[in-house]
């Protein structure tokens, strides 16, 4: 084979070696433009959680969980606060996981690709770009006012299931397409319903992505503000709902549900805004906890997808 | 042995199942142990001698005029050929002729995908079911005819749990009936030595060749009247190739057998019967013995003879 003279100089192994150094360099300016916006974005979480923890220190300790609201900054705690969001992120979840991965399903495995399916796939991505108050204001017509709901927790946990719906289905549906067509094809081979494919198949091999868009789509509702307050969060509150568990038969009391609450961010907000500094310790001890429990919430997701992933490989 | 596509297949149709003497090829197979096997191929001779007598046999599915159509591309042009009942028929042809495409309409794989048709029929015997018919359900003609796929395809799940699936999906229940099912299936396959004490691990952690004879276990678990591999062995070594192109010589016996292949070898080794196929019809169907060594159609001679494919 001749050479074509135009090519010679390029493949010279002196300047194939000068012009791979010259590569290699680029290679590594790339890693060190990579690393630095990556450490940049992890030290501005850091300082900001070290300042809300320096500056709540001496908030940190058992009584600030068991207070309620209190008009004295040190006497003051986030009980009605923590107990109003976990209830709520109860409710939310229990509504927004089963419709969600239900919507997913269908999209993913029952319906037929046409231009009616493809228009509801972009309007559920589309949606979950839109700003919460949105969603608030949606709420307080529709579970305030319409539905007769009340300024209640049923009707905070709607409204954040409403707006991580988008989240869980996005997340389902790319976990459900993970799954290979050949294992798809296997069950379908054997003479299973499509679904019975779905729930001995599909769903098990993609709970793992299931769980970890719940858990981020949680830790997204755990931190929203804006759509609590427009349906008319309590921002200050010295009592807590009705337990969920009762000493008598069925043990179980749904009475919460309609109760009025605050929640973490709520109780955030109300304290930044008050004028006395000792408050602003009381905002930066809630705020660290409110961070500490949604990063221990992405630690969860983590940890399970780790876990599906070492049990399912492909 | 001059007999023409149709010829033949009226012939397979109606002479009744005798067993004539084994020819030269089947005999060579089943003789020498598996290590053998395993390390040399003595078995394998295209050049086998032609003057056998036509095996008698009866017909499992006879495929008449059946065309396939992906929306308006006409995949499959009036194929009809008959299949033999527990025989190893081999479907060749060179990348895209409509093997799988064909092999796929016996299972109605199809009918997962939208916009896809079926003219013609495949009749089942012994009750004349038409498998590719409007009024005949998918489900149904699945769970009576079996499939192993390209790549072995085995579920995240136990060993156990992979075999069982098909039982499962039947409704048994009885754990009794499920472990002697399972481990029948597994002998089947001539697995069950290799897993029988991991038959809780997960599938996942088999090698390739121990998958794919995992996922003719399967298939075997539900007895299936018909068995469709679609290029099993294209994804393994040739020592796991071996061991499968063993275990379909033996299947035979028990379950009729179709085969789609890119190995032309491999069609020599395992099928009683092959079709050639190209861009969708069908050229050549005969005994393997007559398609390997005097293929009546020039294209099969050029095809088996390596100047296109």
């Amino acid at each position: 084979m001749s050479v074509n003279p135009a090519m010679a100089p390029f493949l010279d192994p002196n300047s194939v070696k000068r012009g791979l150094s010259r590569r290699k360099v680029l290679d590594k300016v790339f890693v060190i433009i990579g690393l630095t916006v990556m450490l940049a974005c992890l030290a501005i979480l850091a300082v900001l959680f070290i300042d809300l923890i320096k500056d709540g220190s001496e908030r940190f300790t058992w009584d600030f969980f068991t207070n309620f609201a209190s008009r004295r900054a040190e006497r003051a705690g986030i009980l009605a606060a923590w107990v109003g969001t976990t209830l709520i992120m109860v409710v939310t979840a229990i509504c927004a996981v089963p419709v969600g991965v239900a919507a997913a399903i269908y999209l993913e495995e029952y319906a037929p690709k046409n231009w009616f399916t493809a228009i509801i796939e972009i309007n559920v991505t589309n949606l979950a770009g839109v700003p919460s108050i949105v969603y608030g204001l949606l709420a307080l017509g529709l579970f305030v006012y319409e539905f007769d709901l009340g300024q209640s927790i049923a009707a905070a946990g709607l409204t954040l299931a409403l707006l991580i719906l988008p989240i869980v289905i996005v997340a389902t549906r790319e976990s459900i397409r993970s799954v290979p067509k050949a294992i798809r094809e296997a069950a379908y081979g054997l003479g299973a319903t499509r679904w019975e494919v779905t729930k001995d198949h599909v769903l098990p091999y993609s709970t793992g992505g299931i769980l970890t868009g719940m858990i981020l789509g949680l830790s997204r509702a755990i931190g929203e503000t804006a759509p609590i307050i427009t349906i008319g969060a309590l921002s200050f509150i010295a009592f807590l709902p009705e337990s969920p568990f009762t000493s008598e038969f069925p043990f179980i009391s749904f009475g919460w549900l309609n109760d009025p609450f605050t929640a973490m961010p709520i109780q955030m907000f109300n304290w930044v805004s008050r004028p006395d500094p000792a408050f602003q310790a009381n905002a930066a001890a809630a705020g660290a906890i409110l961070l500490g429990m949604t990063l221990m919430m992405n630690a969860v997701a983590i940890w399970i997808r780790y876990r599906f992933r070492k049990k399912i490989n492909w | 042995m001059d007999s023409t596509t149709t010829a033949r297949a009226q012939s397979v149709q109606q002479q009744t199942r005798q067993n004539p003497q084994e020819p030269a090829l089947r005999s060579e197979k089943s003789s020498g142990s598996r290590d053998e096997a395993r390390i040399e191929t003595p078995r394998i001779s295209i050049a086998v001698d032609d003057t056998r007598k036509v095996r008698a046999l009866n017909v499992k599915a006879a495929v008449d005029n059946l065309s396939f159509y992906y929306g308006q591309h006409r995949a499959l042009k009036n194929l009809t050929i008959p299949i033999a009942d527990r025989q190893v028929t081999a479907l060749i042809g060179p990348s895209g002729c409509g093997k799988s495409t064909f092999l796929r309409c016996f299972n109605r794989m199809h009918d997962l995908q939208p916009d896809t048709r079926y003219e013609g029929s495949i009749t089942l015997h012994p009750d004349n079911l038409n498998l590719v018919g409007p009024g005949v359900d998918p489900i149904e003609v699945r769970m009576r005819i079996g499939m192993v796929f390209q790549k072995p395809n085995p579920f995240p799940k136990s060993v156990f749990e992979n075999v069982a699936y098909g039982l499962r999906l039947r409704g048994v229940r009885n754990r009794a009936t499920l472990a002697e099912e399972v481990e029948k299936a597994l002998r089947g396959a001539a697995l069950w030595d290799e897993v029988k004490d991991r038959l809780q691990d997960s599938a996942l952690a088999l090698s390739g060749g121990q998958m794919q004879r995992l996922c003719i276990a399967r298939a075997l678990a539900t007895t299936p009247e018909i068995l469709l591999f679609d290029e099993p062995t294209s994804a393994l070594d040739p020592i796991a190739t071996a061991k499968i192109e063993e275990l379909i010589s033996t299947l035979r016996d028990q379950v009729t057998v179709l085969i789609v292949t890119h190995n032309m070898q491999q069609a020599a080794r395992v099928s009683d019967y092959t079709a050639f196929m190209y861009l969708g019809e069908l050229i050549e169907f005969d005994e393997a013995a007559k398609i390997f060594t005097n293929p009546s159609k020039k294209a099969t001679e050029d095809y088996i003879t390596g100047r296109y494919g």
